[in-house]
């Protein structure tokens, strides 16, 4: 029988128990979208390079197509996630305050398969550029949310020695739920996807780390790793933000991602839960990535619930299919309450990394008017990275750049936990934001 | 539907403590000590509280409204506090423009001088405090208790020695109960170590203050008074020095002031051991017979050198 360790403080330094709503933290049913009519496919839902289009307005594409091609080796693969006509390409509004070339397809609600669909039982078999390739050509981005394409991330071992292997099953942030689904309804497929990854790698060991508030999957994928000795589950303290990357790394392995280095550097690779999903899929049934889960929730809605639905997937057409707004929200988050960044309006695809839409009504969202600091160090005693968020914030704010950059300005993981605890309301995580595009403009670098 | 949505950049949910949930719960941790005061020295204590009260909003008020600022920043509850804090560091006897003069110190030239709350460098009750003990000596040195006039015990220890305060009070164990639950002569605020310990509970239940300052303040002056406070080494009375005097109102209420303390929980403990150094040395030292406020201002000055050279290790590096 499966053991949860408790003697070791599997956590990091700093970190919040935020207060937060009870009817929103709890775990949701997922819903499965049906297919949209029409899909909005942003040509850049990645970090690197833009995909180069393949397709032009009035083709007929499958579900599944590339419809962009990956320009470069940091960029990657964009497919169609529905079958029908192209209808637009062109540049769109995509999301935060941008827009982007898009490709825009009108379903003919066939959705044929343009992929011809395995059952790969045994993938042992595969070598490692064959699985490696499969993962390019699905189009495998971090689903997490900061979208840095997969095959370049498990090509790491060309220049460092990658020792281990982290599943990142810890939801980067409250409310958001969608991870938890995962791995309780494809705990097989979470770990399959990362022996794949262990074997392209070639190293021996991985680990799963899930918060301690997630009994359900920590007992599933527990269960499933009795006979998976190379796997080992490390159960985490529930606490903010333990998603963070360089947080997860060290609460499962104690070893601290300096400054401006990588986890490769410390020899880990982390995968996220649902990324290592979409990597298990790719490889056994060729399948691309036109699907992910993410959560909606708020008290706006009738329901917060976890979502299933094809990537490009236009936001409103999901509210109206949930039953739209039980009340009007004052305010729309892409991502969690803590890191995710407002939206304007509805009219935004689904991309590849949007793990969640958060919907707040007008009181709870609040404004509130800045105060001097009172040096009370809250921020200081929760701050992840160690660094003085009061001091840099106030630097900041008196244009004193350097200082803001000799006090570790660039340390910043962004996690906001400095802005949320601040009783003076102080915008600091957003003058860390501000102090450090300042910097990069005045040394003449792009943001 | 409304599709048009307010944009602001992240993070969306706040804490709901605020500058006024944290001055207003110090305010209630210090209503025990008053009502105690009240037994003490007699209602006539209320009399310099509310003066010290009300001239320390007026002020405020009327600077905020030459600054030009939000009148509604009273509210937050610190003008009412460094009132109230001035209060209880002067004597229950005092002629009534005392507080007054004290209060329009503090707020006017430690707190607004400097630029308001969250700029000031010094604790400013304690500066309004200095203010008035330099200006009137007298007036702040003439003690009573019950309406009978007396020296406060650190006074006794200091001009007459151990022997004579114990012969007093009747015995070592009858001393420190009673400088303990603090039926003692002394400043408004200050007499109850028991009282002020109850307040200071409160505050670290509701985590607006942690135990740093108060531990190595209160631990160094124990440590500083059993070794050096007697006749040879380690001869010391140290629970009668940690009891007497502004030892714990100072530790729990003024030191722990966050505007004029370290940030770093390092910086803190080391705050706190010089607080408590220097409480020591004014007391075996100087003239005056006791030094908490003094030494709590000293390391005020001292407070930015503290957060420049004492940092937190940064995620990562060595």
């Amino acid at each position: 029988m499966f053991e949860i360790q408790t003697g070791k403080k599997n956590t990091f330094r700093g970190g919040i128990h935020p207060q937060l709503d009870e009817k929103l933290t709890a775990p949701k049913r997922t819903v499965q979208m049906p297919i949209p009519d029409k899909v909005r496919i942003p040509l850049l839902q990645h970090i690197g390079g833009l995909a180069k289009p393949l397709v032009k307005v009035g083709d007929t594409v499958k579900t599944g197509q590339p419809v962009g091609e990956a320009s470069g080796f940091v960029s990657s693969f964009i497919h169609s996630t529905i079958s029908g006509k192209v209808s637009a390409l062109k540049k769109l509004p995509v999301s935060v305050m941008k827009y982007g070339l898009c490709v825009e397809i009108t379903s003919d609600g066939q959705d044929e398969k343009y992929w011809v669909p395995e059952n790969l039982q045994n993938w042992a078999s595969l070598d490692r550029d064959t699985i490696k390739n499969r993962i390019f050509s699905a189009g495998i981005v971090g689903m997490g949310g900061a979208g840095f394409p997969t095959h370049v991330k498990i090509s790491a071992m060309d220049t460092k020695k990658i020792e281990f292997v982290i599943i990142n099953g810890v939801e980067c942030e409250p409310y958001l739920d969608a991870d938890r689904d995962i791995m309780c309804t494809n705990p097989d497929k979470v770990i399959q996807g990362l022996l794949m990854v262990m074997k392209v790698i070639g190293c021996r060991y991985g680990y799963i780390g899930i918060e301690k508030d997630k009994p359900d999957a920590i007992k599933i994928i527990g269960e499933k790793l009795i006979n998976i000795p190379q796997v080992q589950l490390v159960p985490l303290e529930v606490k903010y933000p333990q998603g963070a990357e360089k947080q997860l790394i060290y609460s499962v392995s104690k070893r601290e991602v300096p400054q401006g280095a990588l986890p490769m550097d410390v020899g880990a690779i982390v995968i996220n839960a649902a990324t290592s999903t979409a990597i298990f899929e790719a490889v056994t049934e060729n399948k691309p990535l036109i699907e992910r889960n993410m959560t909606i929730a708020g008290n706006c809605l009738s329901e917060s619930v976890n979502v299933r639905t094809r990537i490009g997937t236009i936001i409103s057409t999901i509210i109206d299919y949930l039953g739209g707004f039980k009340t009007n929200p004052s305010k729309a988050v892409m991502g969690g309450p803590m890191m995710g960044e407002t939206i304007f309006s509805l009219d935004l695809p689904v991309t590849k990394t949007t793990s969640g839409l958060i919907f707040l009504t007008e009181e709870e969202t609040n404004r509130y008017q800045m105060k001097p600091c009172i040096r009370c160090g809250r921020c200081v005693d929760i701050c992840p990275a160690g660094i003085s968020p009061a001091q840099i914030g106030q630097a900041v704010e008196f244009d004193n750049l350097q200082i803001a950059e000799s006090l570790g300005i660039f340390n910043c993981i962004k996690c906001g936990c400095c802005s949320y605890v601040c009783p003076a309301k102080r915008e600091l995580v957003q003058l860390i934001k501000l102090g450090e595009l300042q910097i990069k403009k005045n040394k003449g670098q792009k943001s | 539907m409304n599709t048009e949505f307010q944009t602001s950049p992240p993070p969306h949910i706040r804490t709901k403590d605020t500058i006024s949930t944290i001055m207003w719960s110090v305010i209630v941790a210090l209503l025990p000590s008053l009502f105690f005061s009240i037994y003490n020295f007699g209602i006539i204590v209320l009399k310099p509280v509310s003066i010290a009260i009300i001239t320390a909003v007026a002020t405020e008020l009327i600077i905020l409204y030459i600054r030009k600022k939000e009148l509604s920043t009273v509210l937050d509850g610190s003008a009412v506090l460094t009132g109230l804090l001035l209060a209880y560091n002067i004597p229950p006897d005092v002629p009534w423009w005392l507080p007054l003069i004290g209060s329009l110190v503090a707020i006017g030239v430690a707190k607004h001088a400097f630029g308001g709350i969250g700029y000031n460098i010094f604790n400013p009750a304690l500066i309004g405090r200095a203010f008035l003990l330099a200006s009137w000596p007298v007036e702040m040195t003439s003690w009573q208790i019950h309406g009978v006039t007396g020296a406060t015990p650190l006074g006794i220890f200091k001009e007459k020695g151990m022997s004579v305060l114990l012969e007093k009070f009747a015995g070592n164990d009858n001393l420190i109960w009673k400088l303990f639950y603090g039926e003692v002569g002394g400043c408004i605020g200050e007499t109850s170590a028991l009282l002020l310990l109850l307040g200071a509970f409160f505050l670290f239940y509701k985590k607006i203050i942690t135990w740093h300052i108060p531990f190595s303040y209160i631990g160094s002056v124990f440590l500083l008074g059993w070794m050096f406070s007697g006749r040879g080494f380690l001869n010391g009375n140290p629970w009668f020095y940690i009891f007497s005097g502004g030892v714990f109102l100072g530790a729990f209420f003024m030191a722990t002031d966050m505007v004029t303390s370290p940030l770093t929980r390092k910086g803190k403990l080391i705050f706190g051991f010089g607080c408590g150094l220097f409480t020591f040395l004014i007391r075996k030292f100087s003239s005056y017979p006791e030094g908490v406020s003094y030494s709590i201002l000293l390391m005020n000055a001292l407070t930015p050198m503290i957060d420049r050279y004492v940092k937190e290790r940064k995620f990562g590096s060595k």
